[in-house]
């Protein structure tokens, strides 16, 4: 199971508060997170290889990258 | 480029760029910058807003070059690196209302976090009860983003808006070109200077702008936040932000100690008074109004170089916020807190929480 996480337009510290709660509080083993700037993009990525995930990204428009993110 | 941009999100980066804002800091102090006070972004937009005349404390009026070199640095390196994106919309009013309240209540204690960093390693002891009030303000705002606080998300706006706030401040650094301060003088052209007091003390023009743009350049690229920094420790255990500022307060320490500027102790502190309640609440006021509109005073001057337009009136509400704090008597000084300085912090208080309640969204 996949967990959607949408944080377009949201700002510190919300993209990684909504994809940590995810993390804790669902059973899901993989996460596709958007993110809309660089800084969500490195927050969440930080976030995720602190909590041992792994993570590859994919560039989706102009500002838009998905996050895939997988629980070891 | 990508390289370049992992060297300064990583902890060397961030570490790197505290320990140079602390050292510049101290630097400015030395070169003329009043006390513990090197760089203050609270103080110094309320010193912008006594240079244009939005208020008349004479003794607080000095287009400070820092701010602008600091907004326009991190313009140049978000258009640099790709960074730069006009974006807005995301609850604007009420980042205004939560930048004239930081204001207010960074101005009861007498400094944003910044000159709370310093004025720690300068030896003030006041500091930690402002210290203190920032934890706990930024606590609670972080007790509010777990029920789901949000003010909402911001969509992207025409690139022209984020030019805006880059433009303000060029044409802020123009007019200081056009009326630079003239010895004695009082005013030249439009603009208001302080002859005596915080106004009056200031290192050289060139100096100033060049230490506000290299610090801008820095801070936009390693995300450096104050705010963030304690947020991040006690929301999500993250010390990445927390290296910074450790790297600052460190830096400026030992900067201080060696040019014999460290002077420990509680009384006859630089622009500083000795009421610790007071400095404890108004920092528990603006720590909260920083944690709700997402950044520290400096964060939030960065994000509106990347073009960010929230971020933008957030600082405009810091300067009306400082002139407010002086024309209504709300300001501290030395002496201590002003006559309306108790109902202020915690006037300013009860508005965060009530925006912070008000503002809880579920599944936002």
């Amino acid at each position: 199971m996949t967990s959607h996480i949408d944080t377009c337009g949201l700002s510190c510290p919300q993209p990684v508060l909504l994809f940590l709660t995810a993390l804790r509080k669902t059973e899901a083993k993989e996460f596709d997170v958007l993110v809309d700037n660089e800084v969500s993009r490195e927050n969440v990525t930080r976030a995720a290889e602190n909590h041992g995930c792994h993570v590859t990204a994919h560039q989706e428009g102009n500002d838009v990258t998905r996050l895939h993110i997988a629980k070891n | 480029m990508k390289s370049l941009r992992n060297i300064f999100v990583s902890p060397a980066g961030i570490i790197l760029t505290g320990a140079i804002i602390g050292l510049l800091a101290i630097l400015l102090q030395h070169y003329g910058n009043p006390g513990n006070m090197g760089i203050c972004v609270v103080c110094f937009n309320r010193d912008i807003a006594g240079g244009i005349g939005l208020h008349r404390a004479s003794v607080v009026q000095y287009l400070r070059p820092e701010i602008m070199g600091m907004l326009l640095g991190a313009f140049v390196a978000a258009l640099f690196f790709g960074d730069f994106r006009a974006r807005g919309g995301s609850s604007p009013i009420t980042r205004f209302l939560l930048g004239v309240i930081a204001s207010i209540g960074a101005l009861v204690f007498l400094g944003c976090p910044w000159r709370a960093i310093l004025r720690l390693a300068g030896g003030d002891g006041n500091a930690l009860f402002g210290f203190a009030g920032i934890f706990v303000g930024v606590g609670i705002g972080t007790l509010f983003f777990r029920q789901g606080f949000s003010l909402g998300r911001n969509t992207t706006q025409h690139r022209a808006s984020g030019f805006v706030m880059p433009l303000i401040m060029l044409a802020l650094v123009l007019l200081y070109l056009l009326y630079p301060p003239i010895a004695g003088q009082e005013k030249n052209g439009v603009l208001f200077y302080s002859l005596k007091g915080p106004g009056a003390a200031h290192a050289p023009f060139l100096l100033s702008i060049g230490i506000g743009l290299l610090v801008g350049f820095l801070a936009q690229r390693s995300r450096f936040c104050t705010m963030g920094a304690i947020r991040d420790v006690i929301l999500f255990r993250h010390w990445h932000l927390a290296l910074g500022l450790a790297a600052m307060l460190l830096a400026a320490l030992v900067a201080n100690v060696a040019l014999g500027s460290f002077k420990p102790g509680f009384e006859g502190q630089p622009i500083a008074h000795t009421q610790s309640l007071w400095n404890f609440l108004g920092m528990v006021t603006a720590g909260l109004a920083f944690a709700l509109a997402g950044g520290c005073p400096g964060r939030q001057i960065f994000m509106a170089g990347e073009g960010d337009n929230d971020a933008a009136v957030f600082i405009l509400g810091l300067i009306v916020g400082a002139a407010l704090s002086h024309n209504f008597d709300m300001a501290s000084s030395p002496a201590g807190i002003a006559a309306n300085g108790a109902v202020a912090a915690i006037g300013g208080l009860v508005i965060c929480l009530l925006i912070g309640i008000t503002n809880i969204r579920r599944g936002a």
